[in-house]
C-alpha cells in the first residue's frame, strides 16, 4: 500500500532553471493552469450568449458573480467594489483548486502550506497597504479600539498586534490543514478497501460518504478564505 | 511530509504568482465585465418594463374612468329620451282622445238634431192628420164641415193645453 502522503508529492514535469532559482513546471503548476483555464472557460463560454433570460450554464456563472459581489457588498460596502475582481479570482482559484484535487490521481495545490501561505500573505500585506494608504499613520489606531480606558492599553495593544500578525498564519493553516487532513483520510480509507478484500465494501461506502463531505469542505474552505479576506479588507478600509 | 520539502517552495510560489496573475487579469478584464454588463442590462430592462407597466396601468385607469363617465352619461341620456318619449306619447294619446270625443259629441249632436227634425215633421204630419180627422168627424156629426181655421185654432189650443 502506497503511503497516504504520496499524493502530496511535487513532481517536476518540465524542469526550468532561472539563474539559481528552480522554477520548474510541476504537477502543482499544471493543476493551477487547469484551474485558470477552467475558470475562464466556465465564465466566458457560459456568458457567450449574454441572454436576457439565462440558461443553466449562464445561471451558474451569474450565481458565482452575484455570490461574491454580495459578499463584498455586505462585508466591505461600496468601497469594496475595487477589490471585487481580486476577491472573485481568489474564490474561484481556491474553489476550483479544492474541487480539482478531489479528482482521482489529480493533485491538490491548496494542500501545500507554501501555496496557502503565499495567498494569505498577499491578502495580509495587501490589506495592510490598503489600510496605510487610506488612513496613513492613523492606521496604527487600529491596534487600540475606541472607548478603551488608557490603563488597559499596555495590555490590549500587544494582544491586538499579535492577533493582527497571526492572521496570515491562521488563514493559510486552516486551508492547508483541511485539505491535507481530508485527502489523507480519503487515501487511508481507500487503502482499506483494497486491503480488506470482500469486506472492503464497508470502507468503500465510507469513502463515498467522505468524498461528499470533502466536496462540502472544498466549498466551505474557499468560502471561509474569501470571507476572511473581505473582513480583513473591511478592517483596513473602515478600521472596525 | 512532502509539504515541508524546501526544494519545492520556489517552483510552487513562482507558478502560483504566474497563474494567479493571469487568472486575475482574465477575470478583471474579460469575464467579470461581461457578466456585470449582462446583469446590468437585465436590471435596466426590468426597471424599464416596470415603469412601462405603471404608465400602462395609469392609462388603463384613465380609460376606465372615461368609460364610466360615458356610461353614466349614456344612461342619463337614455333616461331623458325615455321620459321625452313617454311624455310625447301621453300628449298624443290625450290629443287623440280629445279629437275622438269631439267627433263623438258632434255625431251625437247631429243625431239629436236629426231626431228632433224627424220628431217635428212627424208632429206636423200628425197635426195635419188630426185636422183632417177632426173636420171629417165634425162633418159627419154636424153635417157641415167646420171652417179650417177654426179647427186649426182648436187643435193648437188643445196641443198647447196638453204640452
Amino acid at each position: 500500500m502506497a503511503s497516504p502522503l504520496k499524493q502530496f508529492e511535487i513532481k517536476t514535469l518540465i524542469p526550468v532553471q532561472i539563474g539559481e532559482v528552480d522554477a520548474s513546471f510541476t504537477n502543482s503548476a499544471l493543476v493551477m493552469t487547469i484551474t485558470v483555464v477552467l475558470a475562464t472557460v466556465f465564465l466566458v463560454v457560459g456568458m457567450r450568449g449574454r441572454a436576457m433570460v439565462p440558461g443553466r450554464w449562464q445561471s451558474m456563472a451569474e450565481l458565482c458573480y452575484e455570490f461574491i459581489a454580495g459578499m463584498v457588498r455586505e462585508n466591505i460596502g461600496a468601497e469594496g467594489r475595487q477589490f471585487f475582481p481580486f476577491v472573485f479570482s481568489l474564490f474561484m482559484f481556491i474553489l476550483l483548486g479544492n474541487m480539482l484535487g478531489l479528482v482521482p490521481y489529480s493533485f491538490t495545490f491548496t494542500s501545500h502550506l507554501v501555496v496557502t501561505f503565499g495567498m494569505a500573505m498577499v491578502v495580509f500585506v495587501g490589506a495592510t497597504i490598503v489600510g496605510f494608504a487610506k488612513h496613513g499613520i492613523g492606521f496604527f489606531g487600529f491596534f487600540l479600539p475606541h472607548g478603551v480606558p488608557w490603563y488597559i492599553a499596555p495590555l490590549l495593544v500587544p494582544i491586538e498586534i499579535l492577533s493582527y500578525f497571526t492572521r496570515p498564519i491562521s488563514l493559510s493553516l486552516r486551508l492547508f490543514a483541511n485539505m491535507t487532513a481530508g485527502h489523507t483520510m480519503l487515501k487511508v480509507f481507500a487503502g482499506f478497501v483494497v486491503a480488506l478484500g470482500l469486506f472492503g465494501v464497508f470502507p468503500l461506502v465510507f469513502v463515498v460518504a467522505l468524498t461528499g463531505l470533502e466536496l462540502l469542505i472544498a466549498f466551505l474552505q474557499a468560502y471561509v478564505f474569501t470571507i476572511l479576506t473581505c473582513i480583513y479588507l473591511n478592517d483596513a478600509l473602515n478600521m472596525h | 511530509m512532502p509539504q515541508f520539502d524546501p526544494t519545492t517552495v520556489s517552483p510552487q510560489l513562482i507558478w502560483l504568482a504566474i497563474t494567479f496573475i493571469i487568472l486575475y487579469v482574465l477575470m478583471a478584464k474579460v469575464a467579470l465585465p461581461r457578466i456585470g454588463q449582462v446583469l446590468e442590462r437585465r436590471q435596466h430592462r426590468i426597471e424599464e418594463n416596470l415603469k412601462k407597466a405603471e404608465t400602462l396601468k395609469s392609462e388603463a385607469e384613465v380609460a376606465a374612468a372615461a368609460y364610466e363617465e360615458v356610461l353614466a352619461d349614456a344612461r342619463s341620456k337614455a333616461h331623458d329620451v325615455l321620459r321625452d318619449v313617454r311624455e310625447a306619447m301621453t300628449a298624443d294619446a290625450a290629443e287623440r282622445t280629445a279629437a275622438v270625443n269631439t267627433r263623438l259629441l258632434d255625431e251625437i249632436a247631429a243625431a239629436e238634431s236629426r231626431i228632433a227634425e224627424a220628431k217635428n215633421s212627424a208632429m206636423a204630419e200628425i197635426r195635419g192628420v188630426t185636422a183632417e180627422v177632426t173636420r171629417s168627424a165634425a162633418q159627419k156629426l154636424m153635417g157641415e164641415a167646420p171652417d179650417e181655421n177654426t179647427v186649426n185654432a182648436a187643435i193648437d189650443a188643445v196641443l198647447a193645453e196638453r204640452g
